[in-house]
């Protein structure tokens, strides 16, 4: 993974003094609260319903056991004892005292993190896929470039100060795992006809109260213009975006306003001034970015299939966990762990300080010491060998992080909603307790297979319920919390936006109404249709009709 | 008036107008005028033989201005609130690819947090808000001693300093 040199350490120290400062200064009465909100944005400071939220960066999902093991003593420290895992590979404290934010910051420091552009109408942190570097499908690791990309954001003196927040997604295999169709910016690895390597371009896509998929402005980039590229696209949407409007202030509506040819040109004009410019990558800057992804030393003599499938014959509740929780990894005899923050009775995304320093533990005697945290808000211990899964199950089974959900229903997208969030309309937490209560039998979950259920709390979507096979929208109705649900989204390559099912539901109906949709899944499924599939083939009225019938 | 310029407070002569009709007879003194005024009264202005200075904001196209950059010795840079960045984008294109060589200042809603951000576009003078601490916000330009990205000013970016192997 990528590891700091004096130049990184100099710039998060200075943040940290920065930050101080700014914090001293505001408690003083020198800065009033307007003034502050951007700078503390900035840090991922919020002002939460009950107390500061404070998010801090993981870049790209990837964390060093020493890294999670940080976070579990600031839980510890500052915090409640637990973090939420956020859709956008980060991790959020609820309960920090504004105070000590600076004493966050700087224990982050110490460890290589910090809290830079987590919040704020700034370039956020970059995102990509929770399988990079070990996926049988993947062209190239987007992880360099997610650094590359990373470094050239931070603090950049012309972006700092958007129409409104931008997010950058980076994906490198064909099964698109990093939902890089509804970021400002997604862009695919791809190879070209004469097999070079580069990116293709999407711009425009994001949820929101005006979900867009991003549109395709760049077939083929080449690597070294990656950053006087996206300098072009920020520079277009810095000069060109909407400010008189924060709901009409992302991309995707400057991009769906000019249209998408007429943008692309702008992006091209503004791109052929500064492309062969200081930003035009060198062959030796992405060769240092890659020297920090390489592959672990793997044993070779990992190969270990029959008594991996012996162990999975003689225990039941292992085999149903490994046949939902692993992931195909490219080297024969390892499998990718994913370790289910979906729990019943949990917040969907938490992990308690004393899980979060065991999975550390975990990491560093199974898995090389490097964890990931995925936008489904799980983690990953992405490197463990077959012969060594069944007492990683076992331990896993101690701290209550074995649930065999990957994938199925109750593995739920989840923002913090009404409980913690001074954005939302309605609860999210609830309703996948709910959830959770109405479908505890594991082979109900299992018959029904993949399905992805995202729940946002009000229209920001940090949820992602637009892109849900079933999207739950939390809303309000005359001071009642109300549920409106959608069908049909997905984030992946086939990326679409949910249709509306109809009329919203009440906060007790929620969990009955997904258990008639199901119903409806059951019955007219055809063999190896995931509940996603039978809906595009068959449409809404079915499932409309079983719902709101008796009404 | 007092302003920050090459980041040392010095007293300044200039005035803005913020404010002027096209038709209306043009100003004695230092005036910093509105780019409409100049547009409309460019050939008067420049037969008077003093210094021009103007001001623009976000809503202005930056390549409106190169054909008379020549006739400027400040260009001033509208803030109308921090929270608008348009303003960044101007000094960078006004100083990277139109080579303009005279004063930039950022006027408006000017605080010590975005100093550092703005130097780093090209803006070299500054006129602080009323109400907030001219030489506190002194401190603001050292905040970072590194950058990643070449901007306007001379930092030279991380990635260009690192020794590779």
């Amino acid at each position: 993974m990528y590891k700091y040199d004096n130049y990184d350490h100099a710039i998060v120290n200075e943040r940290v003094q920065q930050f101080r400062d700014q914090t001293r200064r505001f408690l003083a009465g020198d800065l009033s609260d307007d003034e502050f909100r951007p700078l503390r944005l900035m840090n991922g400071l919020y002002i939460q319903t009950h107390a500061p939220m404070l998010r801090v960066a993981i870049p790209y999902g990837l964390l060093s056991s020493k890294q999670l093991r940080m976070l579990a003593h600031i839980s510890r420290k500052y915090d409640k004892g637990y973090g939420h895992f956020s859709t956008r590979q980060n991790i959020q404290f609820n309960w920090p005292a504004l105070e000590t934010a600076p004493d966050i910051l700087a224990d982050l420091a110490t460890v290589e993190m910090h809290a830079i552009q987590t919040s704020g109408n700034c370039i956020r942190n970059t995102t990509s896929d929770q399988f990079a570097g070990i996926a049988k499908d993947e062209l190239e690791d987007p992880r360099p470039y997610c650094e590359i990309i990373r470094q050239w954001s931070t603090f950049h003196p012309e972006f700092s100060f958007l129409p409104r927040k931008f997010k950058i997604a980076v994906s490198g295999s064909e099964g698109d795992r990093a939902a890089a169709q509804v970021h400002d910016i997604g862009l695919y690895l791809v190879s070209n006809q004469k097999g070079e390597v580069g990116f293709s371009v999407f711009v425009g896509g994001g949820l929101g109260r005006t979900p867009y998929i991003g549109k395709c402005i760049r077939d083929f980039l080449e690597k070294k213009y990656l950053l006087s590229y996206i300098e072009a696209i920020l520079r277009v949407y810095n000069r060109f975006g909407r400010r008189d409007n924060i709901y009409k202030a992302r991309i995707k509506i400057l991009v769906n306003a000019v249209g998408k040819e007429e943008f692309g040109k702008q992006v091209e004009a503004e791109w052929e001034h500064i492309k062969e410019g200081v930003l035009k990558l060198e062959q030796k800057d992405i060769d240092h970015a890659q020297s920090f992804f390489t592959s672990p030393t793997y044993d070779e003599d990992a190969v270990d299939v029959n008594s991996f499938n012996e162990v999975k014959k003689s225990n039941s509740a292992f085999s149903n966990w490994a046949g939902r929780n692993l992931y195909p990894h490219k080297i024969p005899g390892y499998e990718a762990v994913v370790i289910s923050l979906k729990a019943p009775k949990i917040a969907p995304g938490d992990a308690t300080d004393e899980q979060m320093d065991f999975i550390a533990d975990l990491s560093d005697q199974y898995s090389f010491g490097e964890i990931i945290v995925t936008h489904d808000q799980n983690l990953v211990l992405p490197n463990v060998k077959q012969a060594d899964l069944f007492s990683l199950w076992e331990k896993l089974e101690t701290q209550n992080l074995a649930t065999s959900n990957i994938g199925l229903l109750t593995d739920m997208i989840c923002c913090p909603g009404l409980d913690f969030c001074s954005l939302a309309n309605a609860g999210s937490i609830p309703i996948a307790k709910q959830i959770n209560e109405k479908f505890d039998d594991m082979d109900y979950l299992h018959d029904i297979g993949d399905i992805k259920i995202k729940m946002s709390g009000c229209m920001n979507a940090c949820g992602h319920h637009h892109v849900g096979h079933i999207g739950i929208l939390g809303v309000d109705k005359k001071g009642e919390e109300f549920y409106q649900l959608t069908l049909g989204g997905s984030a992946e390559n086939d990326a679409s936006l949910g249709d509306r099912l109809g009329p919203a539901v009440e906060k007790k109906e929620v969990a009955n109404v997904i258990g008639k949709l199901l119903d409806v899944y059951v019955d007219l499924r055809q063999e190896n249709e995931r509940f996603l599939d039978t809906y595009r083939r068959v449409g809404i009225r079915p499932f409309k009709k079983n719902v709101y019938a008796s009404n | 008036m007092r302003v920050i310029k090459d980041k040392s407070v010095i007293d300044d002569e200039w005035s803005l107008i913020r404010k002027l009709d096209s038709s209306a007879s043009i100003p004695e003194g230092s005036v910093i005028l509105p780019f409409s005024f100049w547009q409309a009264n460019r050939d008067i202005l420049l037969k008077s033989k003093k210094n021009h200075a103007i001001w623009i904001d976000g809503s202005i196209e930056t390549e409106s201005l190169v054909d008379d950059l020549e006739f400027f010795s400040i260009i001033a840079l509208d803030f109308p609130t921090f929270k608008d960045g348009r303003s960044y984008s101007h000094a960078r294109l006004l100083r990277e690819r139109y080579g303009y060589k005279g004063e930039l200042r950022a006027i408006g809603d000017v605080l010590q947090d975005q100093l550092f951000f703005m130097q780093r576009c090209g803006i070299d003078c500054f006129q602080i808000r009323d109400d907030k601490d001219i030489e506190q916000a002194l401190n603001s330009f050292e905040a970072f001693s590194k950058c990643y990205q070449a901007a306007a000013d001379d930092a030279i970016p991380i990635q260009k300093q690192r020794k590779f192997k």
